[in-house]
């Protein structure tokens, strides 16, 4: 029997793709594990491969074609095998391979695949914990429950304990790498009703933005001599080099800027993976730079233009755009000096950079000409307070000014 | 106050009943000239004489029917069974008689009488003299159902049995007669239809009742070691049941464990958890959990009866449950 080559999800978030290319023709044998064709998903262009093997025995979708997830696409099998579709005049798309409703009469065309969702709506809580919630006015559906099957009780209702050694205090200094990737902070009360409250005022991300000005003679400097120091052939390091490895450092002292906000808990990252804001022709996208705190700024280099690279040609993996920690938007090759960036969640928040510009600055009782980075944090106020994200970027401040700080 | 067993705190109410009223009379195999089969009724023939003190065949539906007319005629019968398994051959008297009569005869026959004996399992004696009674007694309208847990209460329960107008059953226990405990002198009654707080606590009540108060008792200090405050309810009375105690107890703790001697199926545990989860619904954190004999008769073997009936280790694994200590 001949099998189905579906469309499949090929990122984590897409919900149909375009047929770009295909690598296999009507006729073709094919192995498992053979690419079928170039897909693009909302994110990349990736590639359908075989899950069969035999021989191509009929392409469903012509190239050019959006189908959604699910939807055949092509049949493999035996030589001279019939195939559902053959000889009808148009194959209609049919819908993902969701049971149908048995009362609907079957229509040529359905337009959206129809999946019963799951139901995300009942809350389990103990009658305890509904009038608990209620009085209150916490929302269930925000509450991770700790009983059997995920049930509400009193005890997930109960603030933490109003003690000073509370788990969001500011991270160690350089706390050590433990192998633990990161690590998941409760919402205590206070945190859930700042992030309810914030987020009803403004949207689903309350954000709030910090400036900083920052003097960047030393770290032109320091490019400088490091460039001459790499010759012709090594790669040029860049100031958006410098300033992922200072923010990734920056990140290692202050956790409670390297976070994610899932809603009930906060997951404070031990790992620091930068995300890096790349325009491409008809959006952006954000790879990664993985632990960008051990890498030295020749590494992060090389990998922040090659991963630009596949960027602008839609070549990158979905591992290599998703999992960042933090990020870092630049526009200040399109000579900005400054701007305000959106959070990418889960994130909780992320760096927009101006260009390095000539300006008169005081020096003591004179003015001189001096070269300034206007730096702008955005901030998930669910996770972040002014004060948190102003101590991060006095710290960026620091390592930018002082280049050789990002040595200690 | 002195301190007294159970045996001899009712032995000093039917004594001070029967001086106070001439109507109050003791019958039932052995009470007179042997004392009671678990001497019970010490003194009592020499004091009373034998036509106060009767000792009747071994008949019980017979005496049992005796004792509802001498009620139905204006005494106040005390009839003593040598244990309640014995009864089941009276249950046409005490149901059909005894708990109907003021209703059938449009409330102009009272039948004041008392019903009492040891209810329940002691140590092997079999599943036929092992039975609890409270959930076949108590089901029945036209009777009140007391189980006192403690020598005191056993005084006071007995005294206002004797006191009551309609047929009142008192569940004793083998196992009970020999607890000792204060027992204030005279006058101590303990109303019919309350129950007590034996022991405060916050996080979990412990339902419980005649033998299972030591059991719950127990339970809640391995409970304490654990830093769960148990508080435990003595029932008391078990027909009409102080249901307004049982909800303040569970609208403090949010949540409860209801332990019983007798089997697990319509047992006096189901009729609590109903008043609960009818009633505390908004109050309760936990399904509430019950804690009962093996639903099988009761063995003879001496470690297979420990392990049919309800014990504190049993006592602390549901607790444990209804506050989510042990996870899914």
């Amino acid at each position: 029997m001949a099998t189905k080559v579906h469309m499949e999800a090929l990122s984590p978030t897409m919900e149909e793709g375009r047929l770009v290319k295909w690598n296999k023709h009507e006729g073709d044998p094919v192995k498992s594990g053979d690419t079928l064709a170039e897909v693009e998903t909302d994110k990349a262009v990736m590639e359908l491969v075989a899950r069969a093997d035999g021989q191509l025995l009929k392409v469903m979708v012509p190239e050019g074609t959006t189908v959604p997830v699910g939807n055949v696409v092509a049949w493999i099998g035996k030589p001279g095998e019939k195939v559902d579709g053959d000889g009808a005049a148009a194959p209609a798309p049919k819908s993902a391979p969701a049971p149908e409703p048995q009362k609907r009469a079957p229509s040529a065309v359905r337009s959206a695949p129809e999946v019963a969702p799951a139901d995300v709506t009942r809350v389990k809580a103990s009658p305890l914990a509904k009038r608990i919630a209620k009085e209150v006015g916490v929302d269930l559906k925000l509450v991770q429950g700790s009983g059997p099957g995920g049930r509400v009780i009193k005890r997930d209702l109960e603030g933490a304990p109003a003690t000073p050694a509370a788990p969001t205090a500011p991270p160690t200094y350089h706390a050590p790498r433990t192998g633990v990737p990161y690590e998941d902070v409760p919402l205590t009360q206070i945190r859930k009703t700042i992030a309810k409250r914030l987020a009803a005022s403004i949207g689903p991300i309350p954000h709030f933005f910090l400036t900083t000005e920052i003097d960047m003679e030393r770290a032109v400097e320091a490019r400088e001599a490091l460039n001459k120091q790499l010759g012709e052939d090594g790669g040029k390091i860049s100031f958006n080099d410098i300033i992922i490895k200072a923010v990734a450092l920056a990140l290692v002292q202050h956790r409670a800027c390297n976070a994610w906000f899932q809603e009930d808990h906060i997951r404070y990252w031990n790992e620091v993976h930068i995300g890096m804001a790349v325009a491409i022709e008809d959006g952006l996208i954000t790879p990664v730079i993985r632990n960008a705190d051990m890498k030295s700024l020749r590494d992060i280099g090389a990998e922040s233009r090659e991963l630009a690279g596949r960027a602008r040609t839609r070549r990158l993996k979905p591992e290599e755009y998703t999992g960042a920690t933090f990020s870092v938007s630049n526009l200040g090759m399109f000579d900005i000096d400054q701007f305000t960036a959106v959070i990418n969640p889960p994130e909780s928040g992320i760096v927009a950079i101006g260009s390095v510009v000539a300006k008169a600055v005081p020096d003591g009782d004179r003015v001189v000409v001096g070269r300034r980075l206007r730096l702008t944090m955005s901030c998930d106020h669910r996770v972040i307070d002014g004060a948190t994200g102003a101590v991060f970027l006095k710290t960026l401040k620091q390592m930018l000014e002082n280049p050789l700080a990002m040595l200690l | 106050m002195p301190t007294l067993t159970y045996r001899d705190a009712l032995n000093q109410a039917l004594r001070e009943e029967m001086q106070r009223d001439p109507n109050v009379v003791l019958m039932g195999e052995e009470v007179g000239v042997y004392q009671g089969a678990y001497k019970v009724s010490r003194g009592l023939l020499e004091e009373f004489g034998p036509k106060r003190i009767v000792d009747t065949p071994i008949a019980e539906l017979g005496f049992a029917g005796i004792g509802v007319g001498a009620a139905m005629g204006g005494l106040r019968p005390v009839v003593e069974f040598m244990t309640w398994n014995f009864a089941l051959l009276a249950l046409d008297q005490i149901v059909n008689s005894a708990a109907k009569m003021l209703y059938m005869s449009g409330g102009q026959i009272r039948v004041p009488i008392v019903f009492r004996g040891p209810s329940g399992a002691a140590l092997q004696l079999a599943s036929q003299h092992s039975q609890a009674w409270e959930s076949w007694i108590a089901h029945i309208p036209g009777l009140k159902v007391v189980a006192p847990a403690t020598p005191a209460d056993a005084k006071g329960l007995l005294k206002s049995a004797i006191r009551d107008n309609n047929p009142v059953i008192v569940l004793e226990g083998e196992m009970l007669y020999n607890l000792k405990g204060d027992v204030p002198d005279g006058e101590h009654i303990v109303p019919i239809g309350k129950a007590e707080i034996k022991r405060e606590g916050s996080d979990v009540t412990l339902v419980c009742h005649s033998k299972t108060l030591t059991v719950a008792q127990k339970a809640a200090d391995q409970l304490a070691e654990q830093n769960v405050s148990a508080e435990v309810l003595d029932l008391r009375s078990l027909r009409p049941l102080d249901e307004a105690a049982i909800l303040e107890s569970v609208k403090k703790t949010n949540r409860a464990v209801v332990v019983e001697e007798g089997w697990p199926h319509t047992g006096i545990g189901a009729q609590v958890v109903d008043l609960i989860q009818r009633d505390a619904f908004d109050d309760l954190d936990a399904p509430v959990q019950r804690v009962t004999q093996a639903d099988v008769p009761m063995p003879y073997n001496k470690f297979l009866e420990r392990a049919a009936k309800a014990s504190p280790e049993k006592v602390v694994a549901a607790a444990r449950k209804v506050l989510y200590l042990d996870g899914d």
